[in-house]
């Protein structure tokens, strides 16, 4: 009475099916790019449809540095997770934290940009359909962000108490999928809003 | 010899207090009580939604009826809408998904058992959410009880202007929560189908209704998205003023229509695919055929799944689209019955020539065969514009899509619960019972719903409280409320012989249809880790294989 379904010689020694982290991980980005394509959809819908100021083009400046410091924390991840593959445990540390330092500064070029406007230009998210769009679009990123943040703050702590060794890569690997998908995300909010709405 | 050569690998546990069980019940990762939790759960909303189209039927059983008011009555189809399709239809068939899908591949639980959780608990919460606005939805301003925008709540009704109060709120908020419920249901599906299969199930010899599970997996991804993204929307408008949907600032009602409906007409697939699964599971057992053209199926099921994210603004022709918008979303309409026409052509496919076996889960299938077809070809008439633009939003809209949700879907659900129910409970259930709630509701559902097609024709617009006499309306809503108490009491057989069975149904093995999918080579109800030794398959039906050693499938595929 074996419980096992007696099969034939065909190949199930080397039977291998993706790491169900990185599939789960992907299927999470699948439905939210759905989620930021609605709300992209809005705002070009809307691109010029307000009935008053302050439009785009008076208000919005490039946000030059902060964009740089998000694009290059993509990479100093990847920097992170390939010295982890390697047991280099404390490049790892050393990339790992100069990953939450950009995306922070990102998140504080955010916040400052918003102070701005709220508080010198009155400009708020009911003033018109672009604060209505310009804010949620940004604002749901600037969400994902920190949420990536606290992410990298929490693996930054279980790494420096010494608990994230080089068997865990592909944990981390699985955070880092969603830390590329944000700066990804980042590079389509910045084409729409800063480029095609200005 | 069949069943001696699948060994039992369940113990039964000793029982425990009450407050040891709900703890049990209450903390459980396990994919099978999440499942059950799932169905658990449907089921009582099931009763609050059923009750809610009951007090409709009556109150349109004679004109200038006084049943209730008209402001209840709009609070009623909008919570009977919402109720069945996001805390009825979506949970039972996550739950027979959760319950099956492991088992069906051979593995020991989901991929995140504590997403899982996470994600029933979500559902739950967001069910509790939408009923509690019938206590907390007057809010400060005096206005409200349940929401009543209807359950598709378009703009400007959901503005704060004319929705005051917290219905509404209450309506966006519990559809914000169970959505992300829905999106960490669709992860685990995904997650588990792609990773968790056991060795030598390639995807090629998946059950059918895994291959099914995984298309509907991948659409509550790419579709329940952009839902919790317009409630997202209209929380900003309606809690901080924004001006989304805020016809008075620019904003644009019609932008809520497509956003909506960009999740709406996919999610009638979400919901019918897992009833295709059913379908693709029982048919063949009942037939003793394996399933006609599989791949095929495959096919059909994933051109399904790519053509339903296209064809949603044939809910808007009356919005008064462009020509090239209109001619577009006919075509893609009429385009998409031809893989389900190939489905249907399946399944009679698998029957003919098989030996039918008319046991009650059989009889329900073929209740879906028929009226699913009929279902469809009232959706081709309606996808012709112009036809459209003379019913929608009439009665035979309404007799439409219930012919596909009651008439199809929810006769695959009855299917496979009488299918399953012996796997979850232990216990066969009473096959005279069955046929009797069968035939009950095949009698109501017609009644009712078939009737309901010609006050439609006839001009009665849905969402009415009352109609005057004289427009040859009357007989017609008669008959239909009728039907309703036949599928009332139906439903009451159906539980009666559900709980009777728990406790008193005979033992029913670990397969009682001699079945050929992996859940039936473990004990009924199976063991908390499913496999005591992970199995390893070689065609799409292991269970034939060491049924008949000496034909087996693997031969042939």
């Amino acid at each position: 009475m074996s419980t096992t379904v007696i099969t034939p010689s065909s190949g199930a020694a080397e039977w291998s099916l993706p790491y169900k982290g990185h599939v789960g991980m992907l299927s999470l980005i699948i439905a939210e790019s759905a989620i930021f394509t609605i709300f992209v959809v809005a705002y070009l819908f809307y691109i010029g449809k307000s009935l008053s100021g302050p439009t785009p083009k008076q208000i919005l400046e490039l946000p030059v540095f902060a964009t740089v410091c998000l694009l290059s924390s993509s990479l100093t991840i990847h920097f992170a997770v390939g010295a982890l593959r390697k047991a280099g445990l404390a490049a790892f540390r050393l990339w790992w934290f100069v990953t939450f330092v950009l995306g922070a500064i990102f998140l504080v070029a955010t916040a400052r940009e918003w102070h701005h406007f709220i508080y010198d230009e009155d400009f708020t998210i009911s003033t018109n359909l672009f604060g209505t769009t310009y804010y949620s679009l940004v604002g749901l990123h600037a969400f994902h962000v920190t949420v990536g943040l606290i992410g990298l703050l929490l693996v930054l702590l279980l790494a420096l108490s010494g608990r994230v060794k080089q068997e865990h890569t592909r944990n981390v690997d699985t955070f880092a999928m969603y830390w590329h998908f944000v700066d990804a995300v980042w590079v389509v909010v910045f084409t729409v809003v800063y480029i095609i709405g200005r | 010899m069949s069943s001696e050569s699948i060994a039992l690998t369940g113990v039964r546990e000793p029982s425990r207090s009450l407050s040891d069980v709900l703890h049990t019940w209450v903390t459980t990762v396990d994919h099978k009580r999440i499942g059950i939790l799932y169905i658990l759960f449907a089921l009582l909303f099931l009763v609050l939604g059923g009750v809610e189209a009951t007090i409709m039927r009556i109150q349109l059983i004679v004109p200038h009826n006084h049943f209730v008011s008209p402001q209840f009555f709009n609070q009623m189809f909008t919570m009977h809408g919402t109720t069945m399709i996001f805390f009825v239809a979506m949970p039972i068939l996550f739950g027979f998904g959760n319950y099956l899908i492991p088992l069906m591949i051979g593995a020991r639980d989901m991929a995140f058992p504590r997403v899982n959780a996470w994600s029933f608990w979500l559902t739950a919460f967001g069910g509790l959410l939408l009923y509690f606005s019938f206590v907390g939805g007057n809010g400060l301003y005096g206005a409200g009880g349940a929401p009543d925008v209807g359950w598709f709540a378009y703009a400007p009704l959901t503005a704060k202007a004319f929705s005051l109060g917290h219905s509404t709120d209450f309506w966006t908020l519990s559809l914000l929560v169970s959505g992300m419920g829905s999106i960490g249901a669709g992860v685990n599906f995904v997650a588990t189908i792609l990773s968790l299969r056991c060795p030598g199930m390639t995807l090629g010899k998946m059950p059918l209704l895994v291959w099914l599970f995984l298309v509907t997996g991948g659409l509550v991804l790419i579709v329940i998205s952009p839902l919790t993204a317009a409630q997202v929307m209209l929380c900003v408008d309606r809690f901080m003023g924004a001006h989304f949907f805020d016809t008075q600032a620019g904003g644009s009602a019609v932008l809520w229509m497509h956003f909506f409906w960009i999740f709406g007409h996919p999610e009638v697939y979400v919901l019918v695919i897992p009833a295709f699964g059913f379908m693709s599971e029982i048919v063949p057992v009942f037939s003793r055929k394996a399933i006609f053209g599989y791949p095929i199926m495959v096919g059909a099921t994933v051109a399904i799944g790519f053509i339903s994210m296209s064809v949603w603004a044939h809910h808007m022709f009356t919005v008064g689209m462009n020509a090239y918008g209109n001619t577009f979303f006919a075509f893609t309409t009429m385009v998409i019955s031809v893989p389900t026409g190939i489905k249907i052509f399946n399944w009679l496919g698998t029957m003919w020539g098989g030996r039918i076996i008319f046991k009650t889960p059989m009889l329900f299938c073929i209740g879906f065969l028929f009226q699913f077809l009929i279902a469809g070809l009232t959706g081709i008439m309606l996808s012709a514009a112009p036809f459209n633009w003379q019913l929608s939003a009439s009665y035979f809209v309404v007799a439409h899509f219930h012919y596909v949700i009651v008439g199809g879907i929810l006769f695959a659900l009855f299917g496979a619960f009488y299918y399953w129910f012996p796997k979850m409970s232990g216990r066969l259930y009473n096959e005279t019972l069955g046929k009797l709630h069968f035939w009950l509701f095949v009698i109501g559902f017609h009644l009712t719903f078939d009737f309901m097609h010609i006050p439609g024709l006839l001009g009665m617009p849905r969402r009415i409280y009352t109609y005057e006499p004289g427009r040859g309306w009357e007989i017609w809503n008669l008959i239909v409320t009728i039907g309703v108490f036949f599928q009332i009491f139906g439903t009451v057989v159906f539980v009666g012989n559900l709980l009777y069975s728990i406790f008193k149904g005979k033992p029913a093995g670990n397969d009682p249809w001699d079945a050929w999918t992996l859940e039936w080579s473990v004990s009924s109800p199976p063991p908390e880790y499913n496999f005591a030794a992970i199995p390893v398959v070689n065609s799409r039906r292991p269970l034939w294989d060491i049924k008949h050693p000496e034909d087996p499938d693997w031969k042939y595929e």
